[in-house]
C-alpha cells in the first residue's frame, strides 16, 4: 500500500500564550482518499490546516507530508512543499482581485516549477486552466475574461478549486470551502470538486462544521475525537 | 504564461489607481521641483557668466574686485572714487589695448541708472556668446541730450522713441534733484539682452558732463539756471572723470601682464579686473542661497518619498487576505517581500520619470516667454545625466523605502497563517 499523504504523530499546537489548543496521537490521510473532518468553529481546524500546510509551526511532534518531515524543514522548503503539493481553498475571499479567472488559476504555477511542469504536459497552463475551469462548470469564455470581483460566490469558488487543482497537487485541502454557498450549489460543487480530485490523482482533505456533508466523502472523522487538546479541555 | 511577480505588483498598484496615482503625483511634482531648481540655478550660473563676454578688463578706481564688478556691470552700489580722464587716456594709449568703453555711472532716472559712455559701447559691450547689443527701435545716440534705453526700462515705463525724460541727480526719487533744465529725449531701444543694460539708460558721456554744469557743488548752483543749453554745448564736455572702463586688449595671451601693469605702474593707482574672475568669486558668495535652495527641494523629495511609505503601509491592512491567498498558492515570504518593494519601487520610478518630463514641458512654455519677455536664455535646462541621476536615487531610495512595508506584510503573512482573522 502507498505511504499516506499526510500523518501526524503526537502533534502539539499550542499558540503563544495559550492553552495547547491541539494535541494529536496519530491522523493519517491516504493517497486520494477523500476525507471529511468536522469540527466547529474555534477547534483548531484552521490551525490544523496550516499546520499541514506548514505556514504554522508545531510546538512538538511530527508532520510528515509525502516525504517531507515538515517539522525539521526551514520555512523556504516548507513552503515550497506546500507550492508543489498543495492546493488551498478557503472559505471565502480566494481570488487576487486584480487578476482574471485565468490568471488567478494559474498562479500556483508561477509558484512551483513541479506543477508548472505538470500543467505543460497537460498542454500548457493556460489550457489545463480553461480545462479545469470548463469542467467545474465555468466554461463560458467571457466568464473567463471577467473581473474576479465580478464574479458570484459560487463562480468565485469554482475558480479557486480549479487553482487548486492546477498542476496536479497530491493534496487538496479545502476550510470551509461551502459555508457561503446555498444548499443545492454547494453539493454540486462538492460534486465538482471530488470528481476532479480523483481525476487529477489529488487527496481531499475538506474541513466543515457541517455534519451533514459527510456522506458525500469516503470517510469522515471528528477533530474532537483525534484531538486530545479538546477532550482534556472538556474534562477540565 | 501567468503573470510574474513585478506583474503581480504592478496589477496590485493598478487595482488602488487612485491612491497610485496622488503618490505619484507627489513624487512627480517633488522631483519637477528639485529638478527645476537645478536646471535653473544652471541656467542662471551660466546666463551670470555670460553678463559681460568679449570684455578682457576692466579698470576703475581701487576698491576690491567684487565692488568693482558689481557697479560697472550690475549698476549695483556706488563707486567710492573715480578715475581721473588722464588715467583714462593713459590706458587707453597703451600698447596692448585694443579698444577701451569708459563709463561715468551716478544718476538715475525713476529708479534705473544713467551711464554716460561713447558709442564705442555699443560696438565693444557684448554678453552671452560674444552677443551684441541690437537696437529694437531708433539708433544710438548722436545728439548731445540723446538717450537710449534697455528693454526692461522702456516696457516697464512705457516709454517710446521721442518720449522725453528727465534724469535725476544721484540715485534719489526724484524732484528738487532732477536736472529738469537738460531733458533728453528717446532715441533708440535695444533688444531685451537678460543683462543689467536691459535696466539702462544709456548718454554719451558728453551729456553726462553737460547736465552738471551748474552742478560742481552737489546740488543746483543759482547760476545754473542761467546757463543756456546754447551756451551748454559751446562748452568743452569732456569729462574730467569716469567711473569705470571696460578693456578689450588686442592680444588675450597679455591679460595678465597687462592686468598687472595697469594695477602697478599706472600714474594714477588704478584696479584692473578680470570680469569672469570676479563674476566667479561673486557667484560664490551668492552660491550659499543657491545651495540652501537646493537643500529644501531635496527635502521636498524625501516628503515625497515618505507619501510612498503612507500609501503602501495604510494599503497593508486591506491586503492581507491578498498576501494570504498568494502565501497559499505558494509564494514564499521572498515573493511577498519582492512584491511590496517592487510597487514602492514602481511609485518612485514613475513619479521621477513624469516629474522630470513635467519641469521639461514647464520650461518649453516658460522659455519662448523668458526670452521674448526677459532676453533671458535658459541655457543647459534640456534633457540631461542630472535627469538621470534623480531619477536613478528617486527609484533607488523609494526601493529601500519599500523594504519597511515589505517586512512589515512579512511579519503579517507569517503569523496570519492561512487564513486572515478579519
Amino acid at each position: 500500500m502507498a505511504p499516506p499523504i499526510v500523518s501526524l504523530s503526537d502533534l502539539h499546537f499550542a499558540w503563544p500564550g495559550q492553552a495547547p489548543l491541539l494535541e494529536i496521537a496519530s491522523f493519517e490521510l491516504a493517497q486520494k482518499e477523500r476525507l471529511f473532518l468536522r469540527g466547529p468553529s474555534g477547534s483548531g481546524k484552521s490551525t490544523l490546516l496550516g499546520l499541514i500546510a506548514g505556514v504554522l509551526e508545531a510546538s512538538d511532534g511530527g508532520i510528515r507530508v509525502l516525504d517531507n518531515e515538515m517539522t525539521r524543514l526551514s520555512g523556504a522548503k516548507r513552503d515550497q512543499v506546500r507550492a508543489d503539493h498543495l492546493g488551498v481553498i478557503f472559505q471565502m475571499f480566494n481570488l487576487v482581485p486584480y487578476l482574471s479567472v485565468v490568471q488567478n488559476v494559474v498562479l500556483p504555477c508561477r509558484f512551483s516549477k513541479r506543477r508548472l511542469k505538470n500543467a505543460q504536459a497537460n498542454g500548457g497552463a493556460e489550457a489545463e486552466a480553461k480545462r479545469l475551469l470548463e469542467r467545474l462548470g465555468l466554461d463560458d469564455s467571457a466568464l473567463q475574461e471577467r473581473n474576479v470581483t465580478e464574479l458570484s460566490v459560487g463562480q468565485q469558488q469554482r475558480v479557486a478549486a480549479a487553482r487548486a487543482l492546477i498542476g496536479q497537487p497530491s493534496l487538496v485541502i479545502a476550510d470551509e470551502p461551502t459555508s457561503a454557498l446555498d444548499a443545492d450549489i454547494r453539493d454540486r460543487f462538492i460534486e465538482l470538486l471530488s470528481e476532479e480530485a480523483t481525476r487529477t490523482g489529488a487527496a481531499l482533505l475538506f474541513v466543515s462544521h457541517d455534519s451533514s456533508l459527510a456522506p458525500l466523502f469516503d470517510r469522515a472523522i471528528d477533530l474532537a475525537e483525534i484531538n486530545l487538546a479538546s477532550k482534556s479541555q472538556r474534562a477540565a | 504564461m501567468g503573470v510574474s511577480i513585478l506583474g503581480l505588483a504592478w496589477r496590485s498598484l493598478m487595482n488602488r489607481k487612485v491612491s497610485a496615482f496622488l503618490t505619484v503625483f507627489a513624487i512627480a511634482l517633488s522631483v519637477a521641483l528639485f529638478l527645476g531648481v537645478e536646471k535653473a540655478r544652471n541656467a542662471a550660473k551660466s546666463g551670470f557668466d555670460n553678463t559681460i563676454s568679449g570684455t578682457e578688463l576692466i579698470v576703475g578706481a581701487p576698491s576690491g574686485q567684487i565692488n568693482l564688478l558689481l557697479y560697472s556691470v550690475f549698476r549695483l552700489g556706488n563707486a567710492t572714487a573715480e578715475i581721473s580722464w588722464r588715467a583714462y587716456e593713459e590706458l587707453n594709449a597703451r600698447e596692448d589695448v585694443a579698444w577701451t568703453v569708459p563709463i561715468s555711472l551716478g544718476d538715475s532716472h525713476r529708479g534705473y541708472r544713467v551711464l554716460g559712455t561713447n558709442l564705442g559701447y555699443f560696438d565693444h559691450y557684448k554678453y552671452g556668446q560674444r552677443q551684441p547689443l541690437v537696437m529694437a527701435e531708433g539708433r544710438e545716440f548722436d545728439d548731445l541730450f540723446d538717450a537710449v534705453l534697455g528693454a526692461e526700462v522702456a516696457k516697464a515705463l512705457g516709454y517710446e522713441l521721442e518720449t522725453p525724460i528727465v534724469i535725476t541727480h544721484g540715485l534719489g526719487a526724484g524732484g528738487l534733484t532732477d536736472h529738469t533744465d537738460r531733458p533728453f529725449r528717446v532715441v533708440g531701444i535695444l533688444r531685451p539682452t537678460g543683462t543689467p543694460v536691459d535696466q539702462t539708460i544709456h548718454i554719451s558721456l558728453e551729456a553726462m558732463t553737460a547736465i552738471h554744469v551748474g552742478w560742481e557743488t552737489g546740488t543746483r548752483s543759482p547760476f545754473a539756471d542761467s546757463i543756456t543749453e546754447d551756451m551748454v554745448r559751446s562748452f568743452d564736455l569732456t569729462p574730467k572723470t569716469v567711473t569705470a572702463a571696460f578693456v578689450g586688449l588686442k592680444n588675450r595671451s597679455t591679460i595678465l601682464r597687462t592686468r598687472r601693469a595697469i594695477n602697478t605702474s599706472m600714474s594714477q593707482p588704478l584696479l584692473a579686473i578680470i570680469p569672469a574672475q570676479a563674476l566667479a568669486e561673486l557667484w560664490q558668495v551668492m552660491g550659499t542661497a543657491e545651495r540652501v535652495l537646493l537643500a529644501i527641494s531635496a527635502f521636498v523629495i524625501a516628503v515625497g518619498l515618505v507619501s510612498i511609505l503612507t500609501s503602501i503601509l495604510t494599503s497593508l491592512n486591506e491586503r492581507r487576505r491578498e498576501m494570504s491567498i498568494l502565501r497559499a498558492t505558494g509564494a514564499r515570504p521572498a515573493h511577498i517581500f519582492t512584491l511590496l518593494v517592487a510597487e514602492a519601487a514602481f511609485l518612485g520610478l514613475i513619479g521621477a520619470i513624469l516629474g522630470a518630463v513635467l519641469i521639461q514641458v514647464i520650461f518649453a512654455i516658460a522659455a519662448p516667454i523668458l526670452a521674448a519677455q526677459y532676453g533671458i536664455a535658459l541655457m543647459g535646462t534640456g534633457p540631461g545625466l542630472e535627469d538621470l541621476y534623480t531619477i536613478g536615487i528617486v527609484t533607488v531610495a523609494a526601493l529601500i523605502l519599500g523594504v519597511w512595508p515589505a517586512l512589515t506584510a512579512l511579519r503579517r503573512s507569517l503569523a496570519d497563517g492561512l487564513t486572515v482573522k478579519l
